[in-house]
């Protein structure tokens, strides 16, 4: 109980005698908080990209693609292979036909609106039911669907905002015919939203795909139905294909990027960290050694030495939690929700995404602060421990 | 010379405080090196770009192939030195969720290509041994230390491409590992021979990716891409054309806002790491202020002394500054930090220069306020302070 009195009065002297050591220790705060910000802000990156590659319904929706291809854009199926996977047990069904599109994938180059520099925008070419297939995650916002046989697309919201004459009504010369924007949509803010989507039946020959297709997108009646569906195709000897839930097949498109954000994204905030710890040392260190008289009359009047590290530690964690915190909302703000786009290398077209500061992200970035509160504290405070209080108390 | 005992014993009287700024000045730096190497990453190969290379692309997209008869067209335009192809191939090895990722493989006409590409170095027999066989591939020297390939290993991979025989597995026997003749050449493409793969895919014969030329002179590089292009204008393959560099720039452009996100916030954050080193560092000179004033007492003119004060925080920015720069290299020289996802990443020598460049700026920005101060200072006064 006396520890713990001792404990408090002397963090209590430390923290009235703060404002004389307000430099140093806003300098420890500025760069811990700056830690925390860049370390927040690189890894919202990588949560805003992860959050786009995970649509809603995309569990109970079934990607059917030609076996030993990793992404679409390299898969090849024939129109009976499509109808095959349609009829297959598990397929939820509108009435009598099945909810499935059999779809291609290609990309062409538009210009950037930001730069002006070519991009590989997606082109997907789907079947009248694609919207159907999609559910509840994927809507018409403004005009309204293509209609079928004609040379009219519709786009993603976050294709009509990033390229260039994607604007309803405006109508676009790609390769050998014209395309008319008719309907912008809106997919909850995930990689759909990046496409065009085009009649697949007249994507084909301006493509020269023939009857080709890439892959079969089908909404399954209960996502229990997977298996079944699975097992039914993989062992049907007409058939060379996967089957994957949409989700997994995502998931499996964003390790490259992930794994580039993730990689440069933790060396930074590693060398950060470092960087800081030293700079909080240096801080502590001078924190004890401006209050050396201070602490050594502390200690001549029957302080322990516990208490003094306690305290010193204390107000290092202190500092560094307020400036985590800081540091926390300064990457809020700054970053979430900031829309970007990159290139995707893995399914070689643009992803638009907003970067996202979820709450695990800034409880980590404090959490983050806090441990460099504690070590940037440590040494300090066993120096201010083992202070000789003789020779303490005569120093200037 | 003889003040070099001063500027160290200085240094030492606060061990801790310049050990922590030491490294703090030296973490900055290593933080340096990551952002060259990752700027250098993200640009793909923009610094070794040949000027005098064009690329034409079908006009729609990269992905759509031009017909091979365009070659002799295009090898008969005025200002074209010579011309070759390259296709896209978009394998796997092994299982796909290992990928090869950051491996292009292309099928190419050996000798064209590697004479396109000087900077590609293949050993004479190996070349020899790649004409002879017709499944022969070579690699670059990274991928095939990646994988732990040999000369003479059958490589089989999992394409996009269906043979005639209905396989889509495609093997290849390895004949050649090629090195580059610079840091940020790519040693990471896997290539074989067209002849094979355009009589055994089963689609797609007479078709290529893209072509790739040589202009007799750089300077007219634009004109011959225009002429190129009006070749094909209004046929089934309208093509574009660009330099090799103005090409890789906009491939390097697409990565968009994260390129540049990653290299403003490590900008950033250096720059911060200085600041607070640098703060510290005059901090330190402040402090001992009156010192300054005794040697001024004991004879030492203003200029010496106000040397004294550079002379300190340079040798603090140099010595943490290049332990940085010497760990960065060492770093980097290490391998990306994403596991073989970035192909190019390296430390290019002229950011080294900038980097040391930078460390000397530092010394000189952080010492010239407390210089002035020592300078100016008037021994009465300084005494005077406590």
């Amino acid at each position: 109980m006396n520890g713990i009195l001792q404990i408090l009065a002397i963090i209590g002297v430390g923290l009235r005698t703060l404002r004389e050591r307000l430099g140093a220790s806003l300098a420890t705060v500025f760069g811990v908080a700056g830690v925390v910000a860049v370390f927040v802000g690189v890894l919202s990156i990588g949560e805003g990209f992860r959050a786009a590659m995970r649509p809603a319904g995309a569990d109970d929706m079934a990607m059917v693609m030609r076996t030993g291809n990793d992404s679409e854009m390299m898969s090849g199926l024939s129109r009976e292979s499509t109808e095959i996977v349609k009829q297959a047990p598990g397929v939820a069904r509108a009435g009598a036909s099945p909810v499935a599109s059999a779809e291609l994938f290609v990309v062409i180059d538009l210009p950037k609106r930001s730069t002006g520099t070519e991009a590989n925008v997606p082109l997907r070419g789907v079947q009248p039911t694609a919207l159907a297939v999609r559910g509840s995650g994927m809507r018409i916002v403004e005009g309204r669907m293509l209609a079928p046989g004609t040379n009219e697309v519709i786009v993603g919201r976050a294709a009509s905002r990033e390229f260039s004459g994607l604007d309803l009504g405006a109508v676009n010369r790609w390769g050998k015919s014209s395309w008319k924007v008719v309907g912008i949509f809106d997919a909850g803010g995930t990689v759909a939203e990046t496409e065009i989507w085009a009649d697949v039946a007249v994507l084909q020959p301006a493509y020269n795909r023939g009857s080709f297709f890439q892959s079969v997108r089908a909404r399954l009646d209960s996502p229990a139905s997977f298996a079944r569906f699975k097992d039914a195709l993989t062992t049907d000897p007409r058939l060379d294909v996967q089957v994957q839930r949409e989700s997994d097949y995502l998931a499996s498109q964003s390790t490259l990027l992930s794994q580039i954000i993730n990689g440069l994204g933790s060396i930074i905030a590693i060398l950060m960290g470092i960087g800081a710890v030293f700079g909080a040392i240096n801080t502590m260190y001078s924190a004890v050694a401006s209050r050396t008289r201070e602490i050594a009359t502390l200690r001549a009047i029957g302080f322990g030495r516990v208490p003094v590290v306690v305290s010193v530690l204390a107000e290092s964690l202190l500092l560094a939690a307020f400036g985590g915190a800081v540091g926390a909302g300064l990457a809020y703000l700054a970053f979430n929700g900031y829309q970007a786009a990159t290139i995707n290398f893995q399914s070689f077209s643009q992803v638009a995404f907003a970067f996202a500061v979820t709450p695990s992200l800034l409880a980590r970035g404090i959490f983050y602060a806090l441990v460099m509160g504690l070590i940037g504290g440590l040494f300090p405070a066993i120096r201010a421990a083992r202070l000789p209080i003789a020779t303490a108390l005569r120093e200037l | 010379m003889k003040y070099l005992h001063l500027l160290f014993s200085n240094l030492r009287r606060r061990k801790a405080r310049t050990i922590f700024t030491l490294l703090s000045i030296a973490v900055a730096f290593v933080l340096f090196s990551y952002l060259a190497a990752i700027r250098t990453a993200f640009a793909m190969g923009i610094e070794v770009a040949g000027s005098d290379r064009l690329l034409t692309i079908n006009k729609v997209s990269i992905i759509m192939p031009l017909p091979i008869a365009d070659m002799s067209k295009i090898a008969a335009t005025p200002g074209v030195k010579e011309v070759t192809h390259a296709s896209w191939f978009g394998a796997v090895y092994q299982d796909s969720s290992k990928g090869f990722q950051g491996v292009s493989q292309f099928p190419v006409v050996p000798e064209e290509y590697l004479r396109m590409y000087p900077e590609f170095k293949l050993p004479p027999e190996q070349l020899q041994a790649w004409l002879a066989d017709r499944q022969g591939a070579i690699v670059g020297e990274k991928t095939a230390e990646r994988f732990g390939w040999k000369i003479g290993d059958r490589i089989p991979l999992q394409a996009a491409w269906t043979q005639k025989n209905g396989s889509r597995t495609w093997e290849f026997n390895l004949r050649g590992i090629y090195t580059g003749d610079a840091k940020g050449v790519d040693t990471t493409q896997f290539l074989f021979r067209y002849d094979f793969f355009d009589e055994a895919r089963a689609r797609g014969q007479g078709n290529v990716g893209w072509y790739i030329m040589r202009v007799a002179d750089p300077a007219q590089a634009d004109k011959v891409a225009n002429r190129v292009d009006a070749l094909f204008e209004n046929s089934a393959a309208e093509t574009e054309t660009s330099t090799e560099k103005a090409f890789m720039q906009s491939f390097a452009k697409q990565t968009g806002d994260i390129g540049a996100m990653i290299t403003a916030i490590l900008s950033a954050v250096f720059f911060t790491i200085l600041l607070v080193a640098g703060n510290t560092m005059a901090q330190s000179v402040r402090e001992r202020i009156s010192e300054l004033a005794v040697l001024k007492t004991l004879g030492f003119p203003n200029g010496l002394v106000m040397a004294l004060v550079l002379g300190e925080s340079c040798l603090i920015a140099i010595l943490g500054g290049g332990l940085g720069l010497l760990l960065g290299s060492w770093l980097v020289s290490l391998g990306d930090p994403t596991g073989g996802a970035l192909p190019i990443f390296y430390f290019p020598a002229r950011q080294v220069a900038l980097g040391a460049a930078l460390v000397l700026l530092l010394g000189l920005l952080t010492g010239a306020l407390p210089a002035v101060q020592a300078l100016r200072l008037r021994i009465v006064d300084a005494l005077r302070r406590v």
